[in-house]
């Protein structure tokens, strides 16, 4: 993890690093007088792990949205492995770029229909075989054929994990996977999410308000503020200083 | 024109003024009846009675001076309707831009092509005194299937925000994100004239019926012509409803294939 937000305003980011998996440069978001995100810059290594901590309202969800371009940034840019992200078409971007949101949001129909979504719109079909490892490893075997209406919010959200799984993103945005459940199903979520990401050595950024759960996932921390970024670090050192 | 408007003021006429003030009286009575139950209605009575009576004098002194013009001003009559129209049916779509042209076209389309499609073939006569009439009807219920698709259309998006963006974060296409609530906005627009077709001489029996029973004509005839006058309404809503259902969604999404609704609220 790189935190030295000197080096992309000095316009050094000009040759890419390739050790950067993503960074933001000057990254601003604005609606109707209100800034939600402030001139942040800030780049992630290959296979780290950033959480955004921060009050409620403090952009930490508008800045996760524009790191997949959900929303249009009002100034500066997203960066994907040196590669401005206004190059590549938005849909193939969502691709490389996974979310996880807060709620499941799954499709009406069944969970191995909601799995094979994501890939079905590049015209790509994953095989039986394929949906039932990707069902396995988030611990829901033999689900395929169940229908959403009959999962608990826990299963749902597994679901929902292993449906941005299923397109392979080379980052992974997770905007409070676990804020919308019960502490055991919150715990078991977090470990999946922990033990996949190692697993596949992937870029994470994830939103929590829970600093402990950060100090669990992140290697660091970005703390917010009224859009913001009022200190950046190891999640350790963070932690120290709370 | 003056003096056939003066010969229009027949006796006929003045029996219709007699039984217009006997419904006016007839309503009045229940405004009395309704102010017995304490149910206060006489200002907002009153003041609708006025205004209906007056509205409708104009318009009929209107389409008198204006029924001996030509196609060209039976033409520009259909279009004012269906400016009007448009304008009534965006109202439902207050925060998509362009939602008045996009309803414009959309009425325009229903009511354009059914309207030509009947002259054509021979089904409407392009006579002012039978298109004007017919074509009103046929605009005001694409009027009513566009905005009951508007509607339909921005409320269920509203309400699967959801699911709409995780479609989006997955990397699909804008337009499948949204494919169910493209089908039951044109369903929904539909439904109203599917139930009226199901209901044509059991519930009710259409006015255009009614008139050409009264004026002599077969009442085989007329209710064949009134079926297809049904039908065509069937028709032009249909084509109304999915065509601005289908124009309102390319402009909910921004070129980044963002969703566009509620962009004004921080997250």
């Amino acid at each position: 993890m790189l935190i030295d937000s000197d080096i992309i305003k000095s316009g050094s980011a000009t040759h890419s690093d390739p050790a950067i998996a993503i960074e933001t440069k000057n990254l601003s978001r604005a609606v109707v007088g209100k800034v939600l995100v402030n001139d942040i810059s800030v780049q992630v290594q290959h296979g780290a792990v950033l959480a955004l901590v921060g009050p409620s309202g403090a952009g930490k969800s508008s800045f996760l949205r524009l790191l997949n371009r959900l929303d249009e940034p009002t100034g500066g840019t997203v960066l994907l492995n040196g590669r401005n992200y206004r190059d590549i078409a938005p849909r193939a971007l969502r691709r490389r770029v996974g979310m996880v949101m807060q709620m499941a949001y799954l499709f009406p129909g069944t969970v191995g229909a909601n799995i094979a979504f994501g890939p079905r719109q590049h015209h790509e079909t994953l095989s039986r075989e394929q949906i039932a490892a990707l069902l396995e490893r988030v611990g829901l075997p033999g689900y395929q054929d169940n229908d959403i209406s009959h999962l608990s919010g826990g299963e749902a959200q597994r679901v929902s994990l292993a449906r941005t799984l299923a397109n392979d993103p080379e980052v992974l945005l997770l905007d409070e996977p676990t804020s919308a459940l019960d502490e055991v199903s919150a715990r078991g979520i977090e470990e999946l999410v922990l033990s996949i990401i190692r697993e596949r050595q992937m870029t994470c950024v994830i939103v929590t308000h829970d600093i402990l759960q950060a100090a669990r996932i992140a290697d660091c921390t970005m703390h917010l503020e009224a859009g913001r970024l009022v200190a950046i670090g190891p999640t350790k050192e963070m932690l120290d200083a709370h | 024109m003056l003096t056939e408007l003066i010969h229009s003021l027949s006796r006929e006429v003045i029996v219709e003024v007699a039984q217009a003030g006997g419904a006016i009286v007839l309503c009045l009575a229940v405004v009395i009846l309704c102010r017995l139950f304490a149910v206060h209605v006489e200002r907002e009575t009153v003041i609708s009675l006025v205004r209906g009576l007056v509205q409708m004098v104009l318009a009929g002194v209107i389409l008198a001076m204006l029924l001996h013009g030509n196609l060209l001003v039976g033409a520009l009559i259909l279009l004012a309707m269906t400016v009007a129209a448009a304008t009534t049916a965006s109202r439902r779509a207050k925060e998509v831009k362009d939602a008045l042209l996009l309803s414009f076209y959309a009425i325009v389309a229903g009511a354009g092509i059914v309207l030509a499609g009947m002259i054509a073939t021979g089904t409407l006569s392009s006579d002012i005194a039978v298109l004007v009439p017919v074509g009103s009807m046929i605009i005001a219920n694409a009027m009513n299937a566009c905005a009951q698709s508007i509607e339909r259309f921005r409320a269920d998006v509203a309400a699967h925000v959801g699911q709409v963006e995780a479609g989006l974060a997955l990397g699909a296409d804008p337009a499948a994100t949204v494919a169910p609530y493209v089908q039951s906005a044109v369903y929904a627009s539909l439904l109203p004239r599917l139930d009226m077709l199901k209901s044509l001489g059991l519930v009710w029996i259409p006015g255009v019926m009614a008139g050409m029973m009264v004026s002599g004509a077969s009442p085989t005839y007329a209710a064949i012509y009134q079926f297809t006058i049904v039908a065509m309404i069937l028709a032009a809503s249909g084509i109304t409803g999915l065509v601005v259902t289908l124009l309102i969604r390319t402009r909910i999404f921004s070129p980044a294939a963002q969703l566009m609704l509620h962009q004004g609220e921080p997250r």
